[in-house]
């Protein structure tokens, strides 16, 4: 079986987001990049698969400018056998992203594609979702847990009510959540290594994938501020605040 | 002229107040109509308490034996179905909302608005990017259907009891995929109040240090009637369930009273209190990043300090 996972190069999370001051968009000059941490997720879990036999081959697929390849090695320094580039330089919006992925699943022909539940820049936690729907199989989202068996994936689900077991054939969409695993970190051989690993670099245009830009972002803005608040000295003043505020 | 289809979310025979919060987001773009869709394999208790939200112009079921269980597979393809001649669809940001209805903006071909926290227009919102660190305005194409999801915290649940809207039943002539099926919801029963809607909620991270320590969180919270949480790192650590977790990646709430207990307060966290009414912070750290954003700050040793609050209290 082959997995394609989605690995998708973000603005750090450790980056504190400004907002431009003319409200145009995000400042993204010079600041960490680094893989959407349920990307890293993702990748783990198609290697774990891949070490216990279940999965032949790993492969990695990005969407954005031509400088993703850097960041393309890095998952394959990971572990990933390949990587997939569709260069493009524009903002690629979820249902886009989706329309991507069906293309590569048409040539690819993978058993499983695994991605993050969201990329922490947009945080939209639609890609996923839309990908199953367009290719009519199965989704597992908010995976913590994966099983496969017989031609059929477990997964465990963390939903607001707790955890959900699903069932599904093959092939699937699963999506990650934080604690399905964690992910290995790389070391420098691998980096040696994988500089000798494919990366197939794909021309957007190419694809036939008509662009959604049906969502137009007209303005950024900073969140509204918490005004500072106040300091007590012990419990005995902390129950009286909250008595005054009509808290407690 | 808008038509607004709100897909109600339910457990157990029993309506999420999810729905009314989405209900009232949908009331702010002064529709038309706003329809509300049950679909599960016993509707009808379900749509008594929908059709009680104000606002509700009609409540629409689909009963079948496939909608025993939330299935994103099972449920798009009806929304899709019954979504015709609506010019929106919402369902709440909860994980529920989140599962389903992309499947459904890409079986219509549309784009979806991800946790709508105001509306400006009929076809404007405002949403988080980057953990809430900034907030966009989107504007969606006017001439195809809106499907967005409802930050809930950002909005309150429209009040019940004195709408009587019709219900009716609906039927969808569409095949069901057989090829996803529910095996089982395991869920840490519990009387406290429910995290996502309780008006207090006490939280604790990873300096509650073990399970067995979490064991103070509760029976303080009990003291207030408050909710548990707890941030990322604590339920890492086995101190609790995963459906504890608050945060950018866990529930995002807006109680009334929100004490962070052995918490730094990282950003990841912060995102999800963001519209907590009144913030406590009780940390033994007196820089952490916690008390930037706290209303009220206390600077000690919470097993030092819970058993005095609790005393206090009387
Ligand atoms: C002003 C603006 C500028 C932008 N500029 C760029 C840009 O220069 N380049 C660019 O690529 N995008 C750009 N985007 C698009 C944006 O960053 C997201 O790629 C897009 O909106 C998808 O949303 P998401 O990643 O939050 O989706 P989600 O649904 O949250 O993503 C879930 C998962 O889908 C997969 N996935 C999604 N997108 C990709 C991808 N591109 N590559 C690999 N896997 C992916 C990942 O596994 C990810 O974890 C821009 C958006 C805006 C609003
Ligand atoms: C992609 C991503 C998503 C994330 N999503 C979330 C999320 O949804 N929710 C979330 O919470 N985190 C999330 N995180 C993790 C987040 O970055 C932090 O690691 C986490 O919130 C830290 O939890 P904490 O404050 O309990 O632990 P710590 O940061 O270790 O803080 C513990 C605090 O307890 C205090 N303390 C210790 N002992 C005592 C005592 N006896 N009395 C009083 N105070 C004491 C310490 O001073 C310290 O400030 C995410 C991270 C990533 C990368």
């Amino acid at each position: 079986m082959k997995i394609l996972v989605g690995y998708k190069r973000v603005v750090d999370y450790n980056v504190r987001i400004q907002v431009k001051p003319d409200g145009t968009g995000v400042v993204t000059d010079g600041v960490k990049l680094s893989a959407n941490p349920f990307d890293d997720i993702a990748l783990e879990e198609a290697l774990r698969l891949r070490e216990k036999g279940v999965a032949e081959e790993v492969v990695v697929v990005g969407i954005g400018p031509a400088d993703l390849t850097a960041h393309l090695r890095n998952g394959l320094a990971m572990g990933a056998n390949r990587a997939i580039h569709v260069v493009t330089t524009d903002a690629v919006q979820p249902l886009t992203a989706a329309r991507v992925f069906q293309k590569l699943i048409e040539k690819e022909q993978p058993g499983l594609v695994i991605l993050g539940k969201q990329a922490i820049d947009d945080d939209a936690n639609q890609t996923g979702q839309m990908l199953a729907a367009l290719w009519d199989r199965p989704q597992a989202t908010f995976a913590s847990k994966v099983e496969i068996a017989d031609g059929k994936v477990t997964v465990t689900r963390e939903v607001d009510a707790g955890l959900e077991v699903i069932e599904a054939e093959l092939p699937a969409v699963i999506t990650t959540d934080l604690r399905l695993n964690e992910p290995r970190f790389i070391k420098l051989p691998d980096i040696m290594k994988a500089k000798s690993k494919p990366i197939d670099s794909i021309e957007f245009g190419s694809l036939g994938v008509e662009a959604n830009d049906h969502l137009k972002t007209t303005h950024y803005a900073a969140p509204a501020k918490r005004s500072k608040g106040v300091m007590v000295k012990d419990a005995a003043e902390l129950v009286a605040a909250l008595k005054q505020k009509g808290l407690l | 002229m808008s038509k607004i289809l709100v897909i109600a979310e339910h457990l157990n025979g029993k309506l999420n107040s999810s729905t009314a919060r989405a209900v009232s987001a949908a009331a702010a773009i002064k529709p038309d109509a706003i329809d509300v869709l049950v679909l599960a394999d016993n509707a009808d208790a379900i749509a008594a308490d929908a059709a009680k939200i104000d606002g509700v112009s009609r409540v629409l079921t689909i009963a079948r034996a496939e909608n025993a269980h939330p299935l994103a597979a099972v449920l798009a393809p009806q929304i899709a179905k019954a979504s015709a001649g609506y010019s929106h669809v919402f369902a709440p940001s909860t994980t529920f909302g989140k599962d389903v209805l992309p499947r459904v903006a890409a079986l219509l071909g549309v784009a979806q608005v991800s946790d709508v926290m105001s509306v400006e227009g009929s076809h404007t919102f405002k949403r988080p990017i980057y953990a809430g660190n900034a907030i966009i305005t989107v504007e969606a194409d006017a001439g195809s259907t809106v499907v967005a999801t409802i930050r809930t915290a950002s909005w309150a649940a429209a009040a019940t009891g004195a709408n009587n809207a019709p219900v009716e039943t609906l039927s969808v002539d569409v095949t069901l995929p057989t090829h996803t099926r529910f095996v089982e919801l395991q869920s840490g029963k519990s009387d406290r109040p429910d995290l996502q809607s309780a008006s207090k909620v006490v939280s604790g991270g990873r300096g509650v240090g073990s399970k067995e320590n979490f064991e103070i969180i509760y029976k303080f919270a009990d003291k207030i009637g408050a909710a548990v949480g707890a941030s990322r790192a604590a339920v890492d650590a086995g101190y609790v369930p995963s459906d504890l977790q608050v945060g950018q990646t866990g529930k995002i709430i807006a109680p009334e009273l929100y004490m962070a207990i052995g918490i730094s307060g990282a950003i990841q966290h912060l995102t999800g209190i963001k519209d907590a009414g009144t913030i406590v912070a009780i940390n033994k750290d007196g820089e952490a990043p916690i008390f930037e954003i706290a209303d009220i700050g206390l600077v000690g040793d919470l097993f030092k300090i819970l058993p005095e609050l609790e005393q206090a209290l009387g």
